[in-house]
């Protein structure tokens, strides 16, 4: 609970989502494709509605685990479905906010704000289930 | 769309649905939603499906139908047998399935989340088409695709307000579950208008039923209606959506027997009216029908034969071998023939099938042979329901109506298995008499609504050239009929005869007897005659004689030279 609590202090002080085009922003560990530079890559989708409080927490989240776990193999792109309302459909998404794994293959998804770590490595099968 | 305005009455959505929009008098609450829920199986999205549908073809109210059971594909696929073509109307832009896809063993749950994603979803595609009515089928499989219900409740109960202010007439749909409408207890969220939908199997027949079972702001019918899906779509029979509001006809028509039309006070039935043969086997009720179905088309009226015991054929051969050609009237399109074995479908489909074929037809005459086939096991009530409904429709629709009914062997005669007696106009009652070792038939009227009816037994004889009615005879020995009336009418000829030879014999002895008087009398007139001619004879020859004698005794006077003359014979002479 305590971690928790630290990790939405810490999205408080997290800078915005950047931003681009067609609210699909990515934030790469390296500068050239991840499939090409390591082929164990992790390419995630995190979508978002809005810059609302729990996207923000997740953003963050998400990306500490990855520098903590991922480093430099892992490819995140971030998806702002108010901007982009038809990509909903193409990944099945209900929840906000949604990471998706898209590789390695299968496709798992890993819903809420991604504050319970340990449950967001069991997802992205970085960690065993018990 | 904006908040709808302020009426004294709530706004209503129509569904386009036979019979749903009657018994919420007027359809769904607009710009609202509403909870449909049922077990499995029992037409929850294909209701759904029909009011997007119906919506955008009818009311043009384009539709979005998010679908979290079944593909897209499948959805198409298994409309399209009720005559919806859905990919039409999505080319068109009329209709949106969204496929909502929730694998639970794919998804982790790591935290706070809320369905803004769903929510987007909905909307774009609302806003796609300008959409005005909204599925969701089935919103609970949320439910078991999701972790955290708490999250889910607050979600749902924010979908659904959303979707009102929205302005969206939306159904959403739910499973039954145990003790609750739905198994997540969606009818504490939608609780505007809640529909439950029944499928139940009774006596191996199945039937659906659909209620309503709150309504907010709208009266309604309370009761479980039967509803059937058929290549049409969802139909629902409301009993209470006809009532009594026939204006009854006073046109008569003929029964197809000119004695039996006598018996009905000389004209027939009314046009209109609902009547019912009933007999026990063999007493030749569907040979009466044939008559007023072959009566019916000579007047060049359509006529509906609903036969639930005999094939088409089987009729036409039997009826002709009576003299009624049935099979003319068929081919002349006056008359069609539907038969049907009453278990292959429940009771509600039968009546939706007579309904539509009724429709269809638009015949003059019904005949339904017979009623009581439908009752099977202990379903009598909702026979009677079915009737009633039928008898309604019929007498809506000016449509003369005869019923057979089968009464079994040994019971009360004047009494139906369905206890429709109420609902008929004219109850024709057929029954055999058995008397000396003979079983005839014989006829009578039971009741017969608004007009004069005879109160006497006929026989009727079955013939070659249909049916014949007679007087039975009733006398000393009771109602004869058959041979022993036969042989009671001829014992009556024959004493007939003997009276009349009596008759003859006294009137020849009289003129007899007048002969023989009247010989009499000139046989005494001539006796007298024969006497006078005598009598004058003497009286002639005395007058005769006595001139002669005083002319003797003048001359024997003269002779004697007597001087006195006698004055007398002067006088005399």
């Amino acid at each position: 609970m305590k971690k928790e609590f630290a990790d939405r202090k810490a999205a408080l002080h997290a800078p915005p989502l950047p931003k681009k085009d067609r609210g699909i922003m990515e934030v790469g560990a390296s500068e050239t494709q991840p499939t090409q530079a390591k082929t164990n890559a992790f390419i995630l989708r995190l979508y978002v509605a809005g810059q609302t409080p729990k996207s923000m927490i997740a953003f963050a989240n998400l990306k500490k685990i990855c520098e903590e776990h991922l480093k430099g193999q892992y490819f995140i792109e971030v998806v702002d479905l108010l901007e982009n309302p038809t990509l909903a459909r193409g990944d099945q998404i209900l929840a906000i906010p949604t990471l998706v794994r898209k590789l390695p293959h299968p496709v798992r998804k890993i819903i809420g704000d991604l504050s319970n770590t340990e449950r967001v490595l069991i997802g992205l099968d970085l960690l065993p289930l018990e | 769309m904006n908040m709808p305005e302020e009426k004294s009455r709530l706004p209503k959505a129509p569904t386009g649905i036979q019979g749903l929009d009657e018994i919420t008098s007027g359809g769904l609450p607009k710009g609202r939603p509403t909870l449909v829920c049922g077990a499995a199986g029992c037409g929850k999205t294909l209701l759904a499906m029909e009011f997007l549908v119906r919506g955008a073809r009818q009311y043009n109210e384009p539709g979005v139908f998010m679908a979290f059971e079944e593909t897209q594909n499948d959805l198409i696929q298994n409309v399209a047998s009720l005559g919806f073509d859905l990919k039409d109307l999505i080319t068109s832009k009329k209709l949106v399935i969204d496929y909502v896809y929730i694998e639970r063993s794919e998804i982790e749950e790591t935290g706070e989340y809320d369905l803004e994603g769903l929510f987007i979803r909905l909307g774009q595609a609302i806003d796609s088409i300008g959409a005005k009515r909204v599925v969701l089928d089935t919103v609970e499989s949320l439910f078991s695709g999701l972790p955290n219900p708490l999250i889910l409740r607050a979600e749902l109960r924010r979908l659904f307000r959303w979707l009102k202010e929205k302005g969206m007439t939306a159904i959403i749909t739910g499973e039954r579950g145990d003790g609750s409408l739905t198994r997540y207890g969606l009818e504490e969220y939608v609780s505007d208008c809640v529909i439950v939908l029944d499928h139940r199997v009774n006596e191996q027949v199945s039937s659906r039923r659909l209620r309503v079972v709150k309504y907010r702001g709208s009266t309604h019918g309370t009761n479980e209606y039967p509803f059937l899906i058929d290549k049409d779509g969802i139909s629902v029979l409301p009993i209470t959506s006809l009532g009594l509001q026939q204006i009854a006809s006073t046109l008569r028509i003929p029964t197809g027997i000119e004695r039996l039309d006598a018996m009905l006070g000389g004209a027939g039935y009314f046009q209109g009216s609902s009547i019912l043969v009933s007999g026990t086997a063999g007493t030749g009720k569907s040979t009466l029908a044939a008559h007023f179905v072959s009566a019916a088309c000579q007047r060049g009226e359509r006529t509906l034969y609903f036969a639930f015991e005999e094939s088409p054929s089987q009729i036409m051969r039997n009826m002709r071998s009576i003299g009624i050609d049935l099979q003319k009237w068929e081919k002349e399109g006056l008359l069609q023939v539907h038969a049907n074995r009453p278990t292959v479908t429940g009771l509600e489909m039968h009546l939706t099938m007579m309904y539509k074929a009724i429709n269809a037809f638009k015949p003059k005459v019904v005949i339904v042979d017979p009623l009581n086939s439908f009752v099977i096991g202990g379903n009598a009530t909702e026979v009677k329901a079915m009737l009633m409904r039928l008898v309604d429709f019929l007498k809506m629709n000016k449509i003369t109506g005869l019923f057979t009914n089968l009464t079994a062997g040994g019971g009360v005669l004047e009494h139906t298995d369905i206890a429709i007696s109420s609902l008929i106009d004219t109850w024709l009652l057929l029954r055999d008499i058995e008397m000396s070792g003979e079983r005839n038939r014989g006829i009578y009227i039971l009741k017969s609504r608004g007009m004069a009816h005879s109160n006497q037994i006929r026989e009727f004889l079955i013939t070659d050239h249909g049916i014949e009615l007679r007087d039975v005879y009733i006398g000393s020995g009771g109602v004869l009929t058959g041979s022993a009336r036969l042989a009671q009418e001829a014992e009556e000829q024959a004493a007939q005869i003997i009276h009349n030879q009596d008759v003859e014999r006294r009137k020849l002895d009289l003129e007899h007897k007048r002969k023989f008087m009247e010989a009499q009398i000139a046989a005494i007139r001539s006796e007298f005659e024969a006497q006078e001619t005598e009598a004058m004879n003497f009286i002639e020859q005395e007058h005769v004689r006595e001139v002669h004698q005083t002319q003797e005794r003048e001359d024997l006077a003269l002779i004697r030279k007597a001087d006195a003359k006698p004055n007398r014979l002067k006088g005399n002479s």
